[in-house]
């Protein structure tokens, strides 16, 4: 580039590095935000396994499929898988996060309306993976 | 230029040739084979996700096998082989030099393919391209899964050989009066993809060898009943394959670095900064791997890492787009075929690099991580600028290979249709992972959004697959009766090559 003028494009990289930054920023700000756990949350163990899902709530009681929660309350996943890789999904809610066999990932979320969900596993996963779906039902609070 | 098919020869002649052009034409011939084979597939995949419930495939595992075989042949068989095929034929010419380096390497590396496309296509796994552990160890059925790992596996091997030919013949054996910082910018583009080729592909080739032995029982790297770790082999693949991206693309660029100076009739904008762009891209490329891994429970620190490292690609990307734009400003551009799928390349290249930076950040990653947004988006790369890229190059380089004209009204509609299916396919592929659909899954439950997306990117699908027909109407005929080319000037483009040892862009 010796020996004559590029100032458009050294502009041009410019913008560029300056849009990167401010996603990069944001990004950050925003995940920084989403991670951190609100005190008080109640845990509920996920269990991916070939081809459902198992929840099991702090009281002990257990679900297949479906998975009741109350509004205005806030949960922490602890996700595990026995067998294979899944990821465990409300897509509504963008709760995402792996299942893997011998490690617990966790990912929060407070419901803020009543009504039905899907959850789905988001990683491939075998035969029936298109069918590894829930129901995730969110109920007024009970007291 | 070599004319390949005016002198008609015994097909044993070119089979056991090891001159460059004929090692080309061979690479060339079988990926354009795997490309129609693996095209195939995806029509397949497209028709049965028209509507929710079987449609033509009969059952998952089918299903799940040809997306893996689709996956596989178009990545290993057909893009990196076409590469292979432009470098053959140009990267000697362009450094003046009579052959590759190693001239029987060459060709051991292009027979080394075949068996290993039989063995993909012969298994038929079902893993994904992927091959995650612990499904691929304690899940796949064999023997198609322990088939697409030897397959992988000699696919590796070749890459490896290749990529040492071209290094060795570009630093090497490059015309003495030549510096390297004279050699044309295609000829760059596969010095840059076969060093990253060097420094990524050994890692993937160690974790297949332990996937194989994991699958035997023997060890248990990545098996966690076995006191292994899947994450660890998501390590190593995506170190591989996150580089092998930028060794897909950059060909194709470099491609494109040929083709638009050519038609716009102008020299380069910035030779130096097209340079530049690679080698900072083949660098910066290392720096993304686990951006695929946000969701696998990576700590915030470790995600943010990962996350300036892909938004650090950006700017060399963004050079090159500014290059080709800037080199086709105020030029008489002349819009034959080669031109047009370069230019449609090129914004279909920028539409896939805004998707990706959407990706990288790390709190929208978890909205778009496989669903079928990353299946727009990478095959927005894969397909709209790498295929675009070099089906573009493919026009441009046949009048040299066949001494005949494509026919270019043919071209035209071939472009057209491709690039209206493109948009249709992947664009609304897009959305439909906005809507939460998952990648890699047979049926999907009767949503309204979900049905009618995947009917929009079905129908472009069979619009593709409709131009791809044309497009091989128009090379089986052409090669045999379409009018002779002008081998000084077959485009009509007036002038000579701009290359930068011949040339200053004077415009700037």
């Amino acid at each position: 580039m010796a020996g004559h003028s590029n100032w458009p494009e050294w502009i041009y990289v410019g913008v560029v590095i300056a849009i990167m930054c401010w996603v990069g920023a944001e990004a950050w700000e925003a995940e920084r935000l989403v991670e951190h756990v609100p005190e008080g949350a109640e845990i509920i163990k996920v269990t991916g396994q070939q081809w459902f899902w198992t929840f099991e709530h702090e009281d002990g009681t257990k679900e297949i499929g479906e998975l009741h929660v109350e509004k205005g309350k806030a949960y922490k996943f602890e996700i595990h898988s026995t067998d294979v890789n899944h990821s465990f999904n409300i897509h509504d809610y963008v709760v995402l996060m792996d299942a893997i066999p011998g490690r617990v990932n966790t990912v929060w979320f407070a419901p803020d309306a009543v009504g039905e969900h899907d959850i789905q596993c988001r990683e491939y996963c075998g035969l029936i993976h298109y069918n590894m779906r829930g129901t995730l039902i969110v109920e007024e609070p009970h007291s | 230029m070599v004319l390949e098919l005016q002198k008609p020869r015994p097909i044993w002649q070119i089979m056991f040739s090891t001159h460059h052009t004929d090692v080309g034409l061979l690479y060339l011939i079988m990926s354009l084979g795997f490309l129609f084979l693996g095209g195939a597939l995806a029509l397949a995949i497209r028709a049965e996700l028209f509507l929710p419930g079987a449609q033509i495939i009969g059952d998952a595992m089918t299903f799940n096998r040809i997306f893996t075989v689709h996956g596989t042949t178009l990545i290993f068989l057909f893009i990196i082989p076409f590469a292979s095929a432009v470098g053959n034929y140009f990267v000697p010419i362009m450094v003046r030099y009579k052959d590759m380096a190693y001239p029987k390497l060459n060709a051991i590396a292009f027979w080394m393919i075949p068996p290993s496309g039989a063995l993909i296509w012969l298994g038929f796994a079902d893993f994904t391209w992927y091959a995650t552990p612990p499904y691929s160890i304690i899940s796949a059925p064999g023997p198609a899964a322990d088939m697409w790992i030897f397959g992988l596996k000699i696919l590796g091997v070749s890459s490896v050989l290749g990529a040492i030919n071209f290094v060795v013949t570009i630093l090497k054996c490059k015309h003495p009066d030549m510096s390297i910082g004279q050699v044309p910018l295609l000829a760059w583009s596969f010095l840059s993809s076969s060093l990253i080729i060097l420094v990524a592909i050994p890692t993937f080739a160690a974790a297949l060898l332990m996937l194989l032995t994991d699958r035997l029982g023997v060890t248990g790297f990545f098996n966690p009943a076995m006191g292994g770790d899947p994450i660890s082999y998501a390590h190593l693949f995506w170190f591989t394959f996150h580089p092998e991206v930028y060794v897909l693309v950059i060909p194709a660029i470099g491609m494109m670095y040929e083709i638009i100076p050519r038609f716009s009739r102008k020299p380069i904008y910035s030779y130096n900064s097209g340079i530049f762009a690679f080698v900072l891209l083949s660098i910066v490329g290392f720096s993304s791997w686990a951006h695929h891994m946000y969701a696998t429970g990576m700590s915030f620190t470790e995600k943010t890492v990962f996350m300036v490292g892909t938004l650090a690609a950006v700017p060399a990307s963004a050079m090159h787009v500014y290059n080709f734009i800037a080199t086709m400003w105020n030029s008489r551009i002349k819009f034959s075929t080669p031109m047009m799928w370069a230019i449609g390349g090129i914004a279909l290249f920028f539409s896939a690099g805004a998707g990706g930076v959407a990706n990288a950040a790390m709190p929208l990653d978890f909205t778009t991580h496989d669903t079928y947004w990353v299946v727009g988006h990478f095959h927005l790369f894969v397909m709209g600028t790498i295929a675009f890229g070099s089906i573009g190059y493919l026009y441009y380089m046949y009048p040299y290979v066949t001494g005949r004209m494509y026919n270019e009204t043919m071209g035209k509609i071939h472009f057209l249709l491709s690039f209206v299916g493109t948009i249709l396919v992947f664009f609304t592929q897009h959305v439909l992972g906005l809507y939460g659909m998952p990648r890699r899954i047979f049926d999907y439950p009767p949503i309204p959004e979900w049905i009618a997306m995947n009917q929009i990117a079905s129908i472009g699908a069979m619009i593709i697959g409709v131009s791809m027909v044309v497009f091989l109407i128009n090379m089986i005929h052409s090669a045999g009766k379409g009018k002779p080319a002008n081998p000084e000037d077959p485009f009509g483009v007036g002038g000579k090559y701009y290359y930068p040892f011949e040339s200053k862009n004077p415009s700037h």
